[in-house]
């Protein structure tokens, strides 16, 4: 999918922004934009501050340095990780309107987008990994955000379940009409429907569209058709170095 | 057909359980019983206080507990020390502290034990409009801030990032804390208003579906609790806030019983 950036706000506009804390830069100069039916995946180590811009992005952290402009407070977000004590009582349908009020209609139409609606009345503490994620999810989107962020979606989720939940994501972007924000510890595979790639290690280290995975042989014979119109193999072209004292060298 | 003293204690007793249902299904959802605890220990100190300046004993414990909670956030920035450490440090220091000025100025005669576990004799006609007229406002405010609290609870970057304002509600709730224990204090005692906010949720958490349910029955646990704890004070002539404890004991042994949706919890 084409992302229409021509006489189109982008929905998130980051300039140079950075975020400092005990004495050093957990993240600096990022720089992105994300629009509307568009999809950006942010990649990058453990401890590079993906999270911390994605952070800036949901507006839980403020920068520092430089600008984060919003031109939506319309935010679906899917955490990482939703830790649920025993002792809260929550059903999948009063963790629908858990950020405001909603209608029926909408969650139901939510719930069966992600393929869960027979879990209405489950206790979410009763529900497998892959399930709450998809709950979550549903949630996220019920309320048509203008801007949809994904924290590791796929994480700890095999390799069929992840093609189907890229799938899914991408007949989302479709049917609602938003910007997503993918962020993913993976560096070698984003979802093949991304329109931009940014591969963070503290700053920017580089982006682009991710290359067309169908035209490489091996990775076709390795994982099937039906993985190659999912998945990109991305290649990263870094022109620098990093010191242990996170300076960078050219 | 009751002392009067008795029919104002039922009333100031049923009022407190109302509040307490909703106030402390919050606290056992957010973990926070050790907090209560630190906030109620300080109520000692607020009463001492409040006797010595001459205001309202309510109106000096609600201070002191806001000051604590304060006291508090301003420790943790400034130490590394963990939570239940720095809690432990204001809960027994506090209660400390209330107990030396107790012994120090002569001059303030204080029934001990009955600010330590309540006195249904000392409740006044002025009690029960501060029980209710406070009560009213708390449960006002946390309607209000409810949505808020909430999804703060089960996930504060997903309340924040979804623009829900969780800092507020969780400063507000903080509030209404100190506010549940100015105003229970006399009736059921420094050392057991935890015990009140903690145990109607833990029974009814046993067959509550939703949080709605949960508080609904965490209301009718303590109101049961007071009634039956308070008659059982009448007739065996024992202290009315352990009383009333005992009562909401027994009920959570019994909701054991009860359980529902419970068929599969897995051990995390």
């Amino acid at each position: 999918m084409q992302s229409n950036k021509k006489n189109n706000k982008p929905l998130v506009k980051m300039e140079n922004a950075g975020v400092f804390s005990d004495g050093r830069w957990l993240v600096r100069g990022v720089s992105l934009e994300i629009y509307r039916n568009s999809i950006v995946t942010l990649i990058g180590p453990n401890g590079s501050g993906k999270t911390t811009t994605g952070k800036l992005i949901l507006n839980i952290l403020k920068a520092d340095e430089g600008k984060v402009l919003h031109s939506t407070h319309r935010i679906g977000y899917v955490p990482q990780k939703i830790n649920i004590d025993w002792t809260v009582p929550l059903r999948v349908s009063d963790f629908m309107g858990l950020t405001g009020r909603i209608s029926q209609s909408k969650i139901n139409e939510a719930l069966s987008l992600t393929g869960v609606e027979h879990l209405y009345n489950n206790n979410l503490t009763n529900l497998s990994g892959g399930e709450f994620q998809r709950v979550s999810l549903a949630r996220a989107i019920a309320k048509k955000p203008d801007l949809l962020i994904l924290d590791e979606p796929v994480q700890g989720v095999d390799f069929n379940g992840e093609i189907k939940l890229y799938d899914l994501i991408k007949q989302i972007s479709e049917e609602i009409n938003c910007g997503i924000l993918l962020i993913s510890h993976d560096l070698n595979f984003v979802m093949s429907s991304t329109d931009h790639v940014i591969c963070l290690n503290g700053h920017v280290c580089c982006s682009g569209s991710p290359q067309d995975v169908a035209k490489n042989a091996s990775y076709i014979e390795l994982f099937g058709e039906q993985a190659a119109t999912t998945l990109s193999l991305y290649s990263h072209k870094h022109d620098h170095t990093h010191n242990p004292d996170r300076s960078i060298s050219k | 057909m009751f002392d009067d003293f008795f029919v104002r204690a039922l009333i100031a007793g049923i009022g407190i359980a109302i509040i307490a249902g909703p106030i402390g299904c919050f606290v056992v959802w957010r973990r926070l019983a050790y907090y209560g605890d630190t906030l109620a220990h300080s109520g000692l100190l607020g009463v001492t206080l409040g006797f010595i300046l001459g205001i309202n004993m309510s109106l000096s414990v609600f201070i002191i507990s806001t000051t604590i909670a304060f006291l508090l956030l301003l420790l943790q920035k400034k130490t590394k020390l963990t939570g239940d450490a720095l809690l432990g440090l204001l809960a027994h220091s506090s209660l400390a502290i209330g107990l030396v000025i107790i012994a120090i100025a002569s001059s303030i005669r204080i029934d001990l034990m009955g600010l330590l576990f309540g006195d249904i004799l000392s409740v006044s006609n002025n009690d029960i409009i501060l029980i209710w007229g406070g009560g009213v406002a708390i449960l006002i405010v946390l309607f209000v801030i409810w949505k808020s609290l909430f999804a703060a609870t089960v996930n504060y970057d997903l309340a924040k990032a979804e623009g829900m304002n969780p800092d507020r509600s969780n400063y507000i709730f903080t509030i209404l804390i100190a506010g549940v224990i100015a105003i229970s204090i006399k009736m059921i005692g420094v050392l057991l208003i935890t015990g009140l906010l903690l145990i109607p949720p833990a029974m009814s958490r046993n067959f509550s579906l939703s949080p709605k349910e949960m508080v609904v029955f965490s209301i009718i646990g303590g109101v049961i609790s007071v009634i039956f704890g308070l008659f059982g004070s009448l007739e065996f002539n024992t202290p009315s806030g352990p009383s009333i404890i005992v009562v909401s004991l027994m009920l959570f042994f019994l909701s054991l019983f009860f359980r529902r949706g419970h068929n599969s919890i897995r051990l995390k």
